[in-house]
């Protein structure tokens, strides 16, 4: 079977991968360009944990055909921490003690992040919501939202004053 | 299966011409789990998306026009489509997790004619138009006229949705969406309510439009609705009437997501409570 | 790493246990880098695939591979011929229980299909295109049968059957037909008649419970790759991978040496991956076609012939005097098991009653083969569904005396001395003092609203110890390595680390835990029945102090001096008169040599101590009278840890328990179709809750020690789960009136209910 070339943005970097005109993005990203970060839990976008920001949108990457990331930006949970260090995110994750087993982790730190970017601020029911699409059986939620809670906190407080 | 990703209507309308096996799709948030779950693979899958006009949201004069592969997140961002058209955009948001906002749209919630579609009773009460391109050119139904049963359509295999219109909504309008599900989200309608109605100045019903979801094999509506309430206020004995009546037009199954009695009783419930939400908003608008 | 632990003040007496650092492996999973067992590919690797039986019940009259395999890309297929049919044998029950002969015919069909989703044939090929094209090639010649899923129409005399051989144990005179009830267990304590005859009120009701799925996120996966010599390399995620070896062997016909397991991280199990599926599988598939297998399987797979645990029904009778005293309680319950025997309905009989004192006691438990998976444990496994039936009728006779339900039950506590429901005399148990927490949180008193109302519960589990070994090394710069056998399901390479940490008297982030694999360190059992941080625990405490004594040692003969002068003080060597500089464990390391060789030293221990765990809960919930939605407003659940090693991660398997059991009340179930057929195999329609369902989930960890461990740790895995789907029948009794005897109270039965009551 002949395969496509994609040329897109993962995290920062300019890549390219071949793959199968059928394959989800989820495979192609793991199987193909080597981001096991993105966890398959369902493949039917019912629990989240390949959960990727694909041009600026929170989108399950099993949802999406690989094709279709041609000329797209990528950010997995491979791309979250910086030169700098790790995101926020990540940080309050890991005080927080928001995981458990960890497979969901990646996904709820890439909606997460999602979250944060457009919504610095978020409630506690706007986060529970924004991670509905995110399945945890460890945690209960409970530390989950708590640490989203408080990287939005520490990030409000690293900003600068406006 | 190909992929294919054209970026005009005349460029689809051609690869559909060329190929029965090609099928056209959105957000792929149904078309590919269906596909994951043993639907035979399309010989070509037409990725809408790259056409500028199919995932377009803007205003045009006394309409909305709304591109059949706009993501469903984009009209909770379009704050004057949320002001006008509330229950349409809240029926959109309810679609799914933000992940399948990023993606579901409109045309694929409509098209893929799951009699539990949440989008479907909110487009047909306010009247949505589709309009659909194909090798004749364009041409522009009801929406209501759109799915014929579950899963199919009245689109030729060589047609495609392009855009959904709706009129901006008359002073004194407003809609509403409600839906049953038995948990907060990431679960298909048990039984969905679209309502909108028109008051006059006395806060009486001028207009008004109920619609039902997944309470038989397409959209029902529920024309006793106005006529108990037009010319009236809602009052508490005329809702109670009006719920009797949603429930009465039921056609409903049981199923893994609910039984028959409890649709029908849910469907007069939230058909009321959609009425409610509808007027409130309504008279807000003065 | 610029994350530092929360400072929290430790455990008194201890200068680590009681702490909250941060886990030692959340940087590799907060990074996309932790390796789970779908996580691993290998060059010149083939993907494997599953043939899966369509039918609940069927004769396989005829298998024909052989189109499959002249397919283009197919290296292997292997159906039930290519493995040895085993001896029935085996015993007990609970969390190890497994029959070999069970067990073979479960990874791989023989003459029969037993449920929807039973394997019988796999491939493996160059693609998963390929393989599953070469699915669709074998042809198989089924005779349907009739199958029966319901408990009650499974032990009807007509019912279909599942096994020939099948003769129910435990009855007397042994039955001379087969039939479905694999054994019949009974407790039988006291004078049930003396018991009723001593009650002023008398309740009694019947339950019903659906099969529910554990839920993990991650698939089971694997990939296995035997060499020309034979040997198996396994590489897969579980939660024992001496098991997967011990299984994957014993299904090939191997001797265990033979396979080595590498463990993958492992993305939640609850019990459910206490037992294999693939990995024999892929092991005979990479044996014949000689490259490396990969299986991974859908979720669809998952829920379709993966453990639930078992639907069951309970008929229950519990009596008490008017001054709310338990004089007697009896009752039958039975339980699917699947299509093979060994549910857990004796632990449920066990578990009941456990937090009570009550004398008289008559419970019988029936085991009972259905078509649908063979159940595996989950959390707690039995107890829950027992519970929920107990815990309700307790409320019910608490509201019938006119006692507040806590009051009920401290009235009823089990205590220190007295001799339980399930038999043992109880140890020292915190079953009051979680009561006690429940009744003084402020949760307790917040007044409610209408359509509101407040539920409690309570809970027993036994914990278990079992087997367990380590190893730890000091390290030239005096940091040590733990070695365990216990895959880390929620931290518990944090809990190692502490208690290494309070042993050595060193920097708990100088301590690195590592899950071996079963070439690297001593037989361990799997993790579960929450033995990890008290047996595992203990297994590193005797071999950390097996260090210390050497260290100590080596400190002696570097001062010459008698070991008995040197103490061991903040990981330091210090001589009694004080005289000699201390040496710390990097000193000591460095001259490691010059002492006699590396410092390492192993313990391995078959833990007897376990101590009993107990929780008590308390829910408000509001209900929608018009479409009998629930709506969870408030949690709070105190549970005896005995001591809490790592707090946040036993708060964390509090706040899961619960969440898992808010979902099992509420809408989780396995839903059949009228052939037999899953027809929510997805997250779709298996509705687990999700972030927006739940409120905060309040925790109060109660320490009463155990006893039976150095620190006083008890179990906190499991007994969490046990009292939410009373505590939430409770709490819409409250708001509603109604007692709901049915899981899970989904929204169609609560409407159903107030529909019936008139609402």
């Amino acid at each position: 079977m002949s395969r496509k070339h994609v040329t897109c943005t993962i995290n920062g970097d300019p890549a390219e991968f071949l793959c199968e005109e059928d394959q989800s993005l989820l495979d192609a990203l793991r199987d193909v360009v080597g981001l096991m970060g993105v966890k398959e839990g369902c493949a039917t976008g019912d629990c989240g944990a390949c959960s990727v920001i694909l041009d600026g949108r929170l989108n399950c990457s099993c949802l999406v055909l690989a094709p279709e990331a041609e000329g797209a930006t990528i950010v997995t949970v491979e791309g979250m921490a910086g030169p700098d260090g790790l995101h926020p995110l990540q940080e309050t994750f890991l005080e927080g003690a928001a995981l458990q087993c960890g497979i969901c982790t990646p996904g709820f730190l890439v909606a997460g992040k999602a979250l944060l970017d457009r919504n610095p601020d978020p409630t506690e029911e706007e986060v529970r919501y924004a991670v509905a699409g995110n399945l945890c059986r460890c945690t209960g939620y409970d530390k989950i939202v708590r640490s989203i809670l408080d990287a939005a906190a520490r990030m409000g407080e690293a900003a600068p004053a406006s | 299966m190909r992929y294919v990703a054209p970026t005009s209507i005349e460029e689809t309308v051609s690869v559909l011409a060329g190929d029965v096996r090609a099928q056209v799709y959105a957000g792929a948030t149904d078309f590919i789990p269906q596909l994951r779950m043993g639907r035979p693979e399309p010989g070509v899958a037409v990725d809408l998306k790259r056409i500028d006009r199919l995932t377009d949201l803007r205003r045009e004069g006394d309409t909305w026009v709304i591109g059949a592969a706009t993501p469903s997140a984009r009209l909770s961002e379009e704050e004057d489509l949320v002001a006008e058209l509330p229950g349409l955009v809240e029926a959109a948001h309810l679609i799914g997790s933000d992940q399948i906002q990023s993606r579901a749209s409109l045309g694929g919630n409509l098209c893929n004619a799951s009699p539990a579609a949440d989008s479907v009773p909110a487009m047909v009460v306010n009247d949505g138009r589709a309009v659909i391109a194909g090798p004749a050119g364009m041409r522009t139904i009801p929406v209501a006229s759109v799915v014929t049963g579950p899963g199919s359509t009245s689109l030729a295999t060589d047609e495609f949705l392009v855009e959904l219109v709706f009129d901006r909504p008359p002073p004194r309008t407003a809609d509403a969406y409600l839906r049953f599900i038995p948990r907060t989200e990431m679960d298909i309608a048990v039984v969905g309510a679209g309502a909108r109605l028109t008051l006059d100045e006395a806060g009486r019903c001028q207009e008004v439009s109920v619609a039902l979801g997944a309470v038989a094999p397409t959209v029902v509506m529920v024309p006793a609705a106005a006529d108990i309430l037009v010319g009236n206020p809602l009052t508490d004995e005329a809702l109670k009437r009006v719920a009797a009546e949603a429930s009465a037009v039921c056609n409903p199954i049981d199923d893994k997501r609910g039984t028959k009695a409890y649709r029908r009783q849910v469907a007069g419930v939230l058909a009321v409570r959609a009425l409610r939400l509808a007027a409130d908003r309504a008279a807000r608008t003065g | 790493m610029t994350v530092t632990a929360t400072t929290t003040d430790p455990q008194p007496g201890y200068k680590w246990v009681g702490t909250r650092p941060v886990r030692h492996d959340g940087l590799d999973k907060v990074t996309g880098r932790a390796r789970y067992g779908a996580d691993l590919n290998l060059p010149g690797m083939l993907i494997g695939a599953v043939l899966r039986s369509p039918h609940a019940h069927a004769r396989i009259l005829s298998i024909d591979t052989s189109a499959a395999e002249a397919m283009e890309g197919v290296r292997a297929v292997v159906t039930g011929a290519d493995f040895p049919m085993l001896e029935s044998g085996g015993e007990g029950s609970g969390e190890e229980y497994y029959d070999p002969l069970d067990l073979c015919r479960n990874v791989m069909a023989r003459d029969k299909v037993l449920y929807e989703g039973h394997a019988l044939a796999a491939v493996a090929a160059t693609s998963r295109r390929e393989a599953l094209a070469a699915l669709a090639a074998i042809e198989v010649d089924y005779e349907v049968l009739p199958h029966v899923l319901d408990v009650s129409e499974a032990m009807a005399p007509d019912a279909p059957i599942l096994h020939e051989d099948l003769i129910t144990e435990g009855v007397e005179p042994v039955p001379t037909t087969p039939s479905n009830v694999a054994s019949r267990y009974v407790i039988d304590r006291g004078d049930i008649e003396k018991g009723f005859a001593e009650a002023d009120v008398i309740v009694e009701r019947e339950f019903v419970t659906q099969p529910v799925h554990q839920g993990y996120i991650e698939p089971h996966a694997v990939v296995a790759d035997v060499g020309e010599d034979g040997k198996a390399t396994v590489f897969c995620s579980s939660q024992g991978h001496f098991m997967v070896r011990a299984h994957t062997a014993e299904l090939l016909g191997w001797e265990p040496s033979r396979v080595k397991v590498i463990p993958a991280e492992i993305g939640g199990g609850f019990g459910g991956k206490t037992t294999v599926y693939v990995e024999p599988v892929a092991t005979r598939l990479s044996q014949k076609a000689g490259r490396p297998v990969k299986i991974v399987m859908t979720r669809d797979e998952v829920f379709r012939a993966t453990g639930p645990t078992s639907g069951c029904k309970i008929r229950l009778k519990v009596g008490a005097t008017r001054d709310g005293r338990l004089t007697a309680v009896s009752g039958s319950m039975a339980y699917q098991a699947g299509a093979f025997k060994g549910s857990p309905v004796s632990l449920g009989c066990m578990c009941a009653f456990a937090p009570y004192t009550i004398e008289n006691v008559f419970l019988e438990g029936f085991d009972v083969v259905v078509n649908m998976p063979k159940v595996t444990a989950y959390r707690a496994p039995g107890a829950p569904m027992a519970s929920f039936a107990s815990e309700t009728l307790l409320d019910e006779i608490a509201e019938r005396v006119g006692m507040d339900p806590l009051e009920f039950r401290l009235h009823n506590a089990a205590e220190e001395g007295v001799r339980s429901v399930y038999g043992p005399i109880h140890k020292r148990i915190g079953f009051r003092e979680t009561v006690e927490a429940v009744r003084d949180h402020p949760h307790y008193s917040i007044e409610l609203g209408p359509n509101q109302g407040r539920g409690v519960a309570s809970g027993f589990w036994f914990n278990f110890g079992g087997s367990s070994s380590a190893t730890v090394h000091i390290n030239e710069d005096g940091t040590a390595s733990v070695l365990t056998g216990s895959p880390d399901i929620g931290g518990s390479r944090a809990s190692m680390a502490l208690m290494a940490a309070e042993e050595l008297g060193i920097d708990v982030y100088d301590v690195t835990p590592i899950v071996s694999d079963t070439e690297s360190v001593g037989y361990t059992d799997v993790t579960g029945g929450s033995r990890v941080t008290h047996a595992t625990g203990l297994a590193v405490i005797d071999a950390c102090r097996k260090v210390v004594a050497d260290l100590r040692a080596r400190a002696a003969m570097v001062w010459d001096v008698d070991v008995d002068e040197v103490e061991w003080v903040d990981g330091r060597a210090q001589h009694v008169s004080g005289d000699r500089a201390p040496m710390t464990t990097r000193d000591l390391a460095a001259d490691a040599a010059g002492t006699g060789g590396p410092i390492t030293a192993s313990a391995a221990v078959n833990a007897r101590g376990a101590g009993a765990a107990f929780s008590t809960q308390v829910c408000d919930v509001e209900v929608d009278p018009e479409t009998g939605y629930v709506k969870i407003l408030r949690y709070t659940t105190a549970q005896d840890a005995g001591r809490a090693i790592h707090p946040s991660y036993v708060e964390g398997q509090m706040q899961g328990g619960v969440a898992q059991g808010i979902g099992w009340a509420l809408n989780e179930e396995y839903i059949f179709d009228a052939d037999g057929t899953m027809e929510n195999p997805g997250f779709l329609d298996y509705r687990m809750p999700v972030a927006s369902d739940l409120p905060m989930i309040d925790t109060v960890i109660v320490e009463v020690p155990n006893p039976g461990h150095p620190y006083g740790v008890r179990g906190v895995g499991e007994v969490g789960i046990v009292p939410p789907m009373a505590a939430v029948a409770n709490a819409i009794h409250d708001a509603t009136g109604l007692r709901l005897s049915e899981l899970p109270m989904s929204p169609v039965k609560v409407l159903e209910a107030i529909g019936a009551n008139g609402g």
